[in-house]
């Protein structure tokens, strides 16, 4: 469990990187119901104009808060979670898929035991996520 | 052609009830390959102090993108779908979502614009349970990329 007293503006939570394959987009895209053809089916994302099958915005979203709630233990002290989508993390059908690299740190603290976390997600060497931010409460 | 800003303001009917599963959870947890033992283990979640399992962080997109539906389709507002990415997403929470809960969503029209030929719809999705307790409100900004060019 964190505490709101050892933790100062500029912590760095332990970075995470996530490995995407296909296989990680249709179990998502079960779980979420969201069956948009351009997170399976390359024939028809590269018919609209993409490079190749992108992962759900959402995936990579959830993706990037496990970064928070795996530092802080309790997943519902996350009060406040939004981001940008900037770039489509492509997941090409090679065997090696994607790869999802992020990093947080402390920006601000709060009143009420609370932090406010800002994220980096990156894929590929571009940024996927911006203005990605958290607000938790710690211990 | 842009899209028409009187909507701005416009709230939809709630949606009918959605009841949060246990076994939901854990699927939605599986996907994302998240093995937090919140999400799967009633006893570890009430040592967390929650009544239930609770549910990751994103999970509301479940019900709030099925009543987001309801903007999305309406063919007075006349968005292109085919051309529809996600642009942002916010969830606040007032508690985190747990197994039980049984969740009706209020969706308005937040704000319509158009920027560099993109039509851009925010929505704001009030998630309450049907007994009235707020639990999370979620923002969703969609972009229609090129739909707006012309203006």
């Amino acid at each position: 469990m964190v505490r709101y007293d050892e933790v100062e503006v500029g912590t760095e939570l332990p970075a995470q990187s996530f490995p995407i394959q296909r296989v990680n987009l249709v179990q998502y895209a079960g779980a979420s119901g969201d069956f948009n053809p351009i997170h399976w089916n390359e024939r028809f994302a590269t018919s609209v104009g993409l490079p190749d099958v992108i992962a759900h915005g959402m995936f990579t979203m959830a993706e990037a808060i496990r970064v928070v709630t795996d530092w802080v233990g309790d997943p519902g002290a996350v009060e406040d979670y939004g981001v940008r989508f900037t770039r489509p993390v492509v997941v090409p059908d090679d065997g090696q898929g994607a790869t999802l690299e992020v990093t947080a740190k402390v920006t601000e603290k709060l009143d009420g035991n609370r932090v406010q976390v800002d994220l980096s997600a990156r894929s590929g060497g571009q940024t996927v996520l911006a203005r990605s931010r958290a607000v938790v409460r710690l211990a | 052609m842009a899209l028409d800003p009187s909507f701005i303001g416009r709230t939809y009917p709630p949606t009918p009830p959605y009841e949060v599963g246990r076994e939901k959870i854990r699927e939605f947890a599986d996907a994302i390959g998240d093995h937090n033992p919140a999400y799967r283990d009633p006893e570890a979640a009430r040592a967390l102090g929650h009544p239930d399992v609770i549910a990751p962080p994103t999970f509301g997109i479940v019900l709030s993108m099925r009543a987001g539906g309801q903007v999305v389709g309406d063919p007075e507002l006349g968005l292109d779908y085919t051309r529809v990415v996600h642009g942002e997403q916010r969830f606040v929470h007032t508690r985190p979502i747990h197994a039980g809960d049984r969740l009706t969503v209020t969706v308005t029209v937040e704000n319509i614009r158009a920027a560099a030929g993109n039509d851009m719809v925010t929505t704001r999705g009030d998630v309450s349970t049907v007994e009235g307790e707020p639990v999370f409100t979620a923002y969703s900004t969609l972009v229609a990329r090129g739909t707006a060019a012309g203006d």
